[in-house]
C-alpha cells in the first residue's frame, strides 16, 4: 500500500498503547493483614485506604508469590485435611512466558449473563482460573431494606430469573416463620406445584443452554420449546411468564385458575416422554459423551469444603437434598428419589438435572391427585388483606386493604434463617426483623454465587473448549450471583 | 466473655407445632441453634463445629445494627454495630447451627474461616465488600461484587441509599 503509512516500531514506546496487552502488571493481592497495619505516615485509616484494596482479577505469575499461586491453582481449595491437592503438584517455577492469561467475558455468549473468567493457559490446558462478577451487581439486599414484606417478593423474584419462584418462596417461608403463622394445607400445596414445575421449566433451559454450549443447537430449540409450555401456564396462573410475585407472605396472590389440572397434566404428558427424546439425543451420543464424561470431576469432599450444593454436589455421590434431608412445605408426604451420580463429572451433572425432572414430574403428578381444598392463603386479618368483593362492601375493608398495602405488616423482631432446595442449590434466606412492616436486612444465599467457587478447581488441568462446557454444568445464574 | 451456648428460644422462633398430615402447621423450620461465641474464640468454636460433623459452612454475611441496637441477646452477649453470622451445616445429622458474633465498629475485624471452611472466601470477601469487616488470614482480600474503586460499604445503615431526581417531560418551568 502506501509508503506514506507509518508502522510503528516494535521498540517504540508510542506504539505500546496500541497494542493489546493482557498480563499488565497487577499489585499483588492485598491480604487481609495489610489493613491493620496503619499508613506509612500515620494517618488515621480512612475510607479510601480501607476501600482501595488490590486487584480483583487474576495477577500475572511473575508478580503472584508461590504460596498465592499453589492456592489459585487448587482453587481455593485447601482443605481441612489437605487430602485433594498436592502442593508439590503444583509448578510454581513455571516462567511467564509459557503460560497466558486471557479474559473470557464478561461478555461472553457461553458466561450465562455477565460473568467474566480470567484464564491462566499453558497451549491450550487452563491452569488458574479467577471469576470476577458484580457485573450485574444492583444492590438487591439493599433494596429489600427499603421495601415491605408484601414488596418484598417482588424484589427477589428478579435475583434468579430462571426459578423466581424459589426466591419468593424462601422470603416467604422466611417471613412465614417470624410471623409463626398457620399456613392452609391448599397453600403449601400450590406453592409445591409451582415449584416444582419451576424446577423443571429451568432445568429445561438448562439443557438448552447446555446443549447450545457443546454445539446441540436442536437440543436449544427442544429445551426452550418445552419450558414455553411452563410459561405459558405461569401465565395464565400468575398474569407473567417470569418475575411472578405470586407467591407471598402468607400464602399466594390467587388460588389455580379453573381447569389447572388439565393444564398441568397436558405438561406432564407431554415433558415426560420427550425426556426421553433427550435421552436419544444427547445421553446416547457419542459426541456428546466424550465431551461430557470426565470433563470438570470434583470429589465429594472439595464439594463439601467449597460449600457446592445442588446438582454439583449430589453429582459426587453425596445424596444431599433439602426436600428430603429437611422437609419443607409436604414434600415429606410426596414420594421421589433424590438422584445421586458417581464421578463428579460434566455428564453425572447432565444425568442429574435431566432426572430430576422426571422427579419432579411426578412430584406434580402426586400433586394433582392429593392438592386439598380450602384456602389459598392464611386467614390471619394482620398479614392478608379482605377479599376484593369485601372492599365494596365495607369501609373498614378498605381502609384495611389500604393498609396492608401501603404500611404493611408488622413481623415480630427477631431473626430467621431458611433454606429451600432451588434447582441450582440450597436458596437460604436470612432474614432479621426489628418488628417494623420492612425487614431490617434480608440476606439472600444465592447457590450459583457459592457454585462458581467450584470452578477453578474443575477447569483445573482441562482444555480452553471444556472451560465452556464446565461453566455451562455450574448453571449459574448471574442475577442471583451478583443480586 | 465465655461462649453462650444455647438454643434461641426469645428470638422469635416459634415451635413447630406437633401436627402433621394434611392439617395445618406452624410455617416454621426445625428449630436451629443459635451461639453466640466471643470474637477471640470465635474460630476456637467454630473449629469444634467442624469437627462435631459439621461439615459445610452453608452461608456466611454480617448485619448492622446500628439503627437497630436494642435486639435481643442472651446474657453477658455485649452487644456490638455488626454481627458476623455464619450458618453451619451438618449433612450427617441434618442440623443446622448459627453462629453470631460481636464486631464492635472501632475495629471491624474477624478472623477468616477460609482454613477451615475453603468455601467461605467468597462469602468473607462479599461480607467485607458491603460491611467493610476485614478478615484476617483471608488469602483475597477484595471487593467482589463492587469495582475496585468504589467508596464506602453500601449495606451499612449510615450509607445514603440516593436518589435521582424526577424529571416531568413538559412540566411548567419556574417563571
Amino acid at each position: 500500500m502506501s509508503e506514506a503509512e507509518p508502522t510503528p516500531h516494535p521498540e517504540d514506546p508510542d506504539a505500546q498503547g496500541s497494542v493489546p496487552h493482557i498480563d499488565t502488571v497487577q499489585p499483588p493481592p492485598v491480604s487481609g493483614d495489610a489493613f491493620l497495619s496503619p499508613a506509612p505516615d500515620g494517618t488515621p485509616k480512612g475510607l479510601i485506604i480501607e476501600t482501595s484494596e488490590g486487584s480483583q482479577e487474576l495477577s500475572a505469575r511473575s508478580t503472584t508469590d508461590a504460596g498465592e499461586l499453589r492456592r489459585e491453582v487448587g482453587a481455593v481449595l485447601r482443605l481441612p485435611e489437605g487430602v485433594a491437592i498436592d502442593p508439590s503438584d503444583i509448578d510454581v517455577e513455571r516462567s511467564d512466558d509459557e503460560t497466558m492469561i486471557i479474559n473470557m467475558g464478561p461478555q461472553h455468549p457461553s458466561t450465562h449473563g455477565v460473568l467474566r473468567l480470567m484464564l491462566e493457559l499453558d497451549g491450550e490446558t487452563v491452569l488458574r482460573t479467577k471469576p470476577v462478577i458484580g457485573y450485574l451487581h444492583t444492590g438487591m439486599e439493599k433494596t429489600a431494606e427499603e421495601l415491605t414484606y408484601v414488596q418484598g417478593s417482588t424484589n427477589v423474584t428478579r435475583m434468579d430469573y430462571l426459578s423466581p419462584l424459589h426466591n419468593e418462596l424462601v422470603l416467604s417461608l422466611a417471613v412465614e416463620a417470624l410471623l409463626g403463622v398457620e399456613m392452609p394445607p391448599r397453600s403449601d400445596w400450590i406453592r409445591m406445584l409451582l415449584v416444582e414445575l419451576n424446577r423443571v421449566s429451568s432445568h429445561l433451559m438448562w439443557m438448552a443452554t447446555n446443549g447450545m454450549d457443546i454445539g446441540s443447537t436442536s437440543m436449544m430449540i427442544y429445551g426452550f420449546r418445552e419450558r414455553e409450555m411452563i410459561l405459558a401456564f405461569f401465565e395464565k396462573t400468575t398474569g407473567l411468564r417470569m418475575n411472578h410475585n405470586f407467591i407471598r407472605p402468607g400464602g399466594t396472590a390467587a388460588d389455580l385458575p379453573d381447569g389447572w389440572e388439565d393444564d398441568v397434566t397436558i405438561i406432564c404428558d407431554t415433558v415426560l416422554p420427550r425426556t426421553d427424546e433427550y435421552d436419544e439425543l444427547l445421553t446416547g451420543q457419542p459426541v456428546f459423551r466424550q465431551r461430557s464424561e470426565g470433563i470438570g470431576t470434583l470429589s465429594a469432599e472439595e464439594a463439601l469444603a467449597l460449600s457446592l450444593t445442588g446438582p454439583i454436589l449430589r453429582s459426587t455421590g453425596v445424596p444431599w437434598d433439602l426436600r428430603r434431608a429437611m422437609p419443607y412445605l409436604r414434600y415429606d408426604e410426596v414420594d421421589f428419589d433424590v438422584i445421586v451420580g458417581t464421578f463428579g463429572d460434566n455428564f453425572d451433572r447432565y444425568s442429574i438435572r435431566l432426572n430430576e425432572i422426571r422427579e419432579s414430574i411426578r412430584i406434580i403428578r402426586q400433586v394433582v391427585e392429593k392438592m386439598p381444598t380450602g384456602d389459598y392463603r392464611v386467614q390471619d386479618k394482620k398479614v392478608t388483606p379482605p377479599p376484593r368483593g369485601r372492599i365494596d362492601e365495607s369501609m373498614e375493608a378498605l381502609i384495611h386493604h389500604f393498609k396492608v398495602f401501603t404500611e404493611g405488616f408488622r413481623v415480630p423482631e427477631g431473626e430467621v434463617y431458611v433454606a429451600t432446595e432451588s434447582p441450582r442449590g440450597e436458596l437460604g434466606c436470612y432474614l432479621v426483623s426489628d418488628g417494623s412492616p420492612k425487614p431490617y436486612r434480608m440476606h439472600i444465599r444465592g447457590p450459583s454465587f457459592v457454585n462458581l467457587q467450584g470452578l477453578p478447581l474443575m477447569m483445573r488441568g482441562g482444555l480452553l473448549a471444556d472451560a465452556v462446557a464446565v461453566c455451562s454444568s455450574v448453571d449459574p445464574v448471574m442475577g442471583e450471583v451478583d443480586r | 466473655m465465655t461462649a453462650e451456648r444455647g438454643t434461641d428460644v426469645a428470638d422469635g422462633e416459634p415451635e413447630v407445632s406437633g401436627a402433621g398430615g394434611s392439617s395445618t402447621r406452624t410455617a416454621a423450620r426445625p428449630r436451629q441453634d443459635v451461639v453466640f461465641p466471643a470474637r477471640d474464640q470465635y474460630v476456637e468454636v467454630v473449629r469444634g463445629y467442624r469437627d462435631g460433623g459439621f461439615e459445610m459452612c452453608a452461608d456466611l454475611c454480617a448485619v448492622d445494627y446500628l439503627t437497630h441496637p436494642g435486639r435481643r441477646l442472651p446474657d453477658g452477649v455485649v452487644p456490638a454495630r455488626f454481627e458476623l453470622v455464619v450458618n453451619l451445616l451438618s449433612l450427617s445429622q441434618a442440623r443446622r447451627v448459627r453462629i453470631r458474633v460481636q464486631v464492635p465498629e472501632s475495629d471491624a475485624v474477624a478472623s477468616s474461616l477460609v482454613e477451615l471452611y475453603p468455601g467461605v472466601e467468597a462469602m468473607e470477601r462479599e461480607a467485607y465488600d458491603l460491611f467493610g469487616i476485614v478478615f484476617t488470614g483471608h488469602p483475597d482480600m477484595t471487593r467482589i461484587l463492587l469495582p475496585e474503586d468504589w467508596e464506602g460499604h453500601p449495606l451499612r445503615k449510615d450509607y445514603g441509599v440516593g436518589r435521582v431526581p424526577v424529571q416531568f417531560k413538559g412540566a411548567p418551568g419556574p417563571r
